[in-house]
Parts: structure tokens; sequence; C-alpha cells
């Protein structure tokens, strides 16, 4: 029940807060909305026993990449840049968010259909499920590769980012 | 799990306790700052409000509650509004997971004197500190003042910078102690026999100057410095609002010495320890050593300049940081049993070069001027700083 | 417990409003929030599998794509703080010519 009363509640502001990122014209109040809906994802995780990775969106998605952002927000403002108003393919609005509509039912098709055919985990959940010991241990054994691909992924992605930025090499 | 009715009034009690001491600290050590500083400057500090002007804090907070609350014109209204508390509540519920003493017997029941012993506090603690970043640059940005963007930019940037040290040096004491909750941690200080501080010393100077970085206090203080950004973000705050945002500093400062405190002094551990009600006790006395030395670094280093700050944060204390943990992880690898005696050993030797090389250095510059100083020339131009 | 399936639902809801709001707006730092937004709603739908399966693969997956998401923000931000520098504006229709 308790579970229930969570998932209603998250859910809906996650939703709302959601759609608040696409519709606010203000990038600032956009990326705000984008911490209130990673807030509630990770409040969700909380509920879905995964504190690990809870900790971890709140971490690196609100303490680090929405601070990043609003970082460059604030850096691009001081000279005043703002979104055009005329949007030269305004006729293409309508039909975007109508695709995105037959997207939505069409995910929601696969997912009402698939859930009777989804096999279950079955057994009770243990006590220290998503523990960052047990995670830990999944992703320095089994995970090994690819959690060392990320490594050098995040390397090239400074490197990347270092020389983009530079004025004159 | 049944639902246990008193487990939740302990819980709520154990949160009220915390916030409740945690929000009369700070005017204490308000007072205790004013003091110190006094001292330092060789003046007398506040003598009026009280016995030795102990109730200065509480007439500022009456002063600063009546004042007018202005907002200024083009301000972003609802974000100007919640920014102080941006700053406020993370500070404050950092504290849940710091505990203060061990397991207490109140009534025939087992209580932890902790608010929630999670299995992920150190990562709790990371993740809010790296939240209270949100509410100075909200702040800076809906003022509609150039000086106060210009600080929470500044902020924003300093603090992305010196999160990574911070994080990395506490990563040290995690591989000691083979354990992310903070009430192990110091179990395994108990253990051990030996503060955290002595086989990772490297790794608490590192967490203490970050933590100097991270709280926006002297020699990091860049986003509110006075000369050159008129106290930067909370330039156009007033009255209540900007009460909120001095006691958030403090608030921080509090937490980023709990921590310190928890990670590397042992917490509540010291000379009979096993009496529950001088655990606190001890807890306190550490975090007011460690505030005493926050005060005191305050008194005496001036202020860096900002590109000397990112020096300092990218090129000397993340490899530092990252030195720490590569050996701790290398000793731990290699003896798992005997890891904290060796990096004790490793860790008195680093300390002696430390202080052998700073009485040369020091030994040096009294002989000659130091070479980035000149002495006063006739043009007037005093002390410049050559790079 | 609340099923699966509703966590899947409300993935989906987020991952749609991620996906309108990438073709609707202009601004590329929006259209960026709004890819996060699509890489969060995959991250609920993997940990609520890793729950419904009792197996933690699917946290290990989120842990990865957070990872590879902070890497993406990175560049992302890198490149159109140099597309500003050099054009000016941010505006993804402006910027319509391959070179400058």
């Amino acid at each position: 029940m308790g579970e229930l009363i969570a998932f209603v509640v998250l859910g809906a502001i996650a939703v709302a807060a959601g759609i608040a990122v696409v519709v606010v014209r203000n990038p600032v109040h956009s990326a705000l909305f984008l911490v209130v809906n990673f807030f509630c994802l990770a409040v969700l995780f909380l509920v879905l026993s995964a504190e690990f990775v809870a900790a971890l969106q709140v971490l690196v998605y609100a303490g680090a990449i929405m601070v990043l952002f609003l970082f460059v927000i604030m850096l691009l403002n001081v000279a005043g840049v703002f979104e055009s108003q005329r949007d030269p393919l305004r006729s293409q609005r309508g039909l975007a968010v109508c695709l995105g509509l037959g997207l939505l039912a069409e995910v929601l098709a696969i997912a009402v259909s698939g859930a009777a055919r989804l096999p279950s985990g079955g057994g009770t959940l243990p006590q220290d499920f998503g523990s960052p010991t047990l995670v830990g241990l999944l992703l320095y054994s089994q995970y090994v590769f690819p959690f060392e691909a990320v490594s050098v992924l995040l390397l090239i992605a400074m490197v990347g980012v270092v020389v983009l930025t530079k004025r004159s090499v | 799990m049944p639902f246990d009715v008193t487990e939740l009034v302990i819980a709520i009690v154990k949160a009220l306790v915390v916030f409740v001491a945690l929000l009369s600290i700070v005017p204490v050590l308000i007072w205790m700052e004013r003091k110190v500083i006094a001292d330092i400057q060789i003046r007398i500090g506040p003598n009026r409000a009280g016995p030795f002007g102990l109730l200065q804090p509480l007439a500022d907070a009456i002063k600063l509650i009546f004042k007018e609350n202005i907002i200024t014109q083009g301000a972003d209204k609802v974000v100007y509004f919640f920014a102080p508390a941006v700053s406020m509540v993370p500070a404050i519920i950092t504290f849940a997971v710091v505990p203060f003493g061990d397991t207490a017997h109140i009534l025939g029941r087992k209580v932890l004197l902790q608010v929630a012993d999670v299995n992920i506090g150190i990562l709790y603690i990371l993740a809010l500190s790296s939240l209270g970043v949100y509410g100075i640059v909200l702040a800076g940005w809906s003022s509609n003042n150039k000086y106060s963007l210009l600080g929470g930019v500044r902020s924003s940037a300093q603090m992305i910078s010196y999160e990574l040290p911070l994080g990395l040096a506490l990563v040290g004491p995690v591989l000691l102690s083979g354990s992310l909750s903070l009430r192990e941690m110091i179990n395994a200080q108990g253990r051990a026999g030996v503060w955290f501080i002595v086989p990772q010393f490297l790794a608490f100077a590192v967490y203490l100057i970050s933590g100097f970085a991270e709280t926006n206090r002297a020699p990091f203080d860049l986003p509110e410095a006075e000369q050159e950004l008129t106290a930067g973000y909370h330039t156009e705050y007033s009255s209540f609002r900007f009460a909120l945002f001095y006691m958030a500093e403090y608030v921080n400062m509090v937490t980023v010495g709990a921590v310190a405190t928890t990670i590397f002094l042992g917490g509540w551990r010291g000379p009979f320890g096993n009496i529950v009600i001088l655990q606190p006790v001890w807890f306190l006395v550490k975090l007011f050593a460690i505030l005493y030395f926050f005060i005191w670094v305050r008194g005496t280093l001036p202020r860096l300049r900002y590109d000397k700050l990112m020096k300092l944060g990218w090129k000397v204390l993340l490899p530092l940081a990252l030195l720490n943990l590569m050996v701790t992880a290398t000793v731990k690898a290699l003896a798992p049993q005997s890891a904290i005696p060796i990096m004790s050993v490793l860790s008195l030797v680093l300390v002696a070069i430390g202080v052998i090389a700073l009485t040369i250095i020091s030994a040096r510059s009294t002989r000659t001027p130091a070479s980035g100083l000149r002495e006063p020339s006739a043009e007037g131009a005093f002390y410049t700083w050559e790079s | 417990m609340v099923p699966t399936a509703h966590y899947v639902i409300l993935s989906a809801l987020l991952f749609t409003t991620g996906v309108v709001g990438v073709l609707v707006r202009r601004n590329p730092i929006i259209m960026f929030m709004s890819i996060e937004l699509m890489l969060n709603s995959a991250n609920l739908a993997f940990v609520a599998f890793a729950r419904h399966l009792r197996s933690l693969d699917g946290q290990v997956f989120v842990f990865i794509v957070m990872a590879v998401a902070a890497a993406e923000v990175a560049v992302g931000l890198a490149i159109i703080v140099a597309i500003f520098r050099t054009r000016a504006t941010i505006d993804v229709d402006e910027l319509n010519v391959m070179k400058w």
C-alpha cells in the first residue's frame, strides 16, 4: 500500500516535471524541473530497493550533470541568448506531438501486452538487494569489461572536451 | 515487517533532537568565530550583548529578521524565494547519517544514536553535499544582478572542481574499513585501534582543504568576495532570507567538520568511550576542534586568486587524492590484513618529509626574500605578485 | 507491491515526453535535457525489471548508462559552447550549414 501511494505521487510529479521541462520557455526553469524529475526517480529507485543506484542518481545527475547544465546556461545567458522566437518549422510541432503520442501508444501497448508474458523472478527479495556490496561485486566480476570500457569512454570524453573548448591549440 | 509506532516516535524524536542541536550549534559557532577572529586580529570582539557577548548572534538574528525584505526588479521571484531554502536543506539533512554515539538503552529499548544507519552513508553525504551548490547558483541567477550571477557561476565552477578531490579523499578510508556505512567506519577505527587520520593523513588534508572550498569559506570564499563581487550571490538578499544563507554557511561548516570527525577522527570514540553519555561529548569536542581550525585558517590566510584556486584544485589536490587512493588500494590488495599499519607508517614518513621540507623552505626564505615578493618600491607598489 | 508493468508504463510516459521535447524545442540545451529525460526513463525500466527478475544486472546497466550520460553531457555541452563562440547563437534551426 505504501509503495502504491509513493508510486502514484512520485510518478505524477515526475511526469508533470517532465512535461514542464519540455514546455517551459526559460532554460533555467527547464533545468530545475528536470532536477525535480530526477529526484522523483531517485526516490522511486529507493522504493524499488536500489539504494546504490538511487544515491548515484542524485550524485551524478542532480549533483554533477545538472549543475553543468546550469553552468553552461548561465555562461551563455550572460550574452543574452534565447531561443529565437520565430520557429521556421512551426507547422511540424503538431506533427511532432502526434508522432510522440503514436510512440506512446505503441510502447504502452507493448508494455501492457507484454506484462502478462513477463517471466517472474520468483522468490522473495533478498534483504541486501541493491546494496553497494552486491552491485559492486557484480560490477567488478561479471561486468568488469563494460566497466573498463566505460572508464576509457570517460577518458576520451574528457580529452574531447578539453580539445573542443580550448581556444587555440 | 510489522509497523511499530514506538520505532516511528523514536525516529522522529531523534530527528528533532539532531535538528535542534544543529541549529543551536550555529549561534555558538558564530560567536566563537567572531571571538577567535578578534583574538587573532588583536581586537576584543563582541562583548556588549550578554556575558562575553554570547547573545550577539541572537541580537543579530533579531535585527536581520526585522529588516525589510527586498526583492530586486526583474528578479525571478519563485527561484529567488526558494534559493535560501535550497541551500539550507541539504546541509541539514546530511546529518541524518552522522552517528553521534553508539547504542543507548533507553526504557529497555536499544536506540541507535544516529538518525538513520544506511549502508550507502558516504554516498549519501557526497550526493547531498553536491546539491549545496544549487542554492548559491540559483540565488546568483535569480537576483538579476551581474555581480550575483558572477558569484553563482564562480561557485558552481569551484564546487564542481573541489567535489572530485573531496569524494576521492573519502575513498581511502572506505577502502580501509571496507564499508560505506559511517557506523561501520567508526567500528573499523575502533578495531584497528587507530583513527584513520593516521593511515590516511594525506586524504584528511585533501578533504579538509576541499571542505573549505565546498563551504565557500576563506581562503576559498571567491563566490562571495566582498571586494570583487560586493558579496556575490547574496548581494541582493536581506532580512530572513539572508539569515538563511548565513546559517547555511555555518551548518555546512558543521557538516564538513562532522564528517571529518566521523571518518578521520574516530567519531564518538574516546577515553571511557563505553559510557554512552560521554560519546556525544567526545563527538562535540572533536567537532569543535575542527571548527576551530576552520576559523583559524580564515583568520590566517588571504583569499586565493581565481586561477590559483583552479590550479590548486585540479593540479594539486586531485592528483594527491588519486595518489592516496592508488597507494591505499595497492597496499590493501597486497596485504589486506595489515593495510592499516602499513599505511600508518607510510603516512608518518610522508608527514616527516613534509615537515623537513617546510623547515628547509622556511629557513631559506628567512635568509632571502621569497622570490615572488618584491620590496616596496618608490612608486608605492607594495608586495605585488609575479607569476 | 506495485506491478512492474506500472513502472514500465511510467517509464514509457517519461520517454515519450523526452522524444516530443527533442522534436519540438529548438534550443539545443533543452533538447539535451530531453535526451537525459529519455535516458532516465530507461534507467527506471532497468531498475524495475531488476527487481522483477531478482537480478542485479539491471542496476549495473543503470550504472553504465549514467557514466555514458555523463560523458555525453560533457561533450555535448562543450560542442554547444564551441558553437556559441563561433556563431553567437545556438538555435538549431540557425545552424543549417555544414561549414562556417
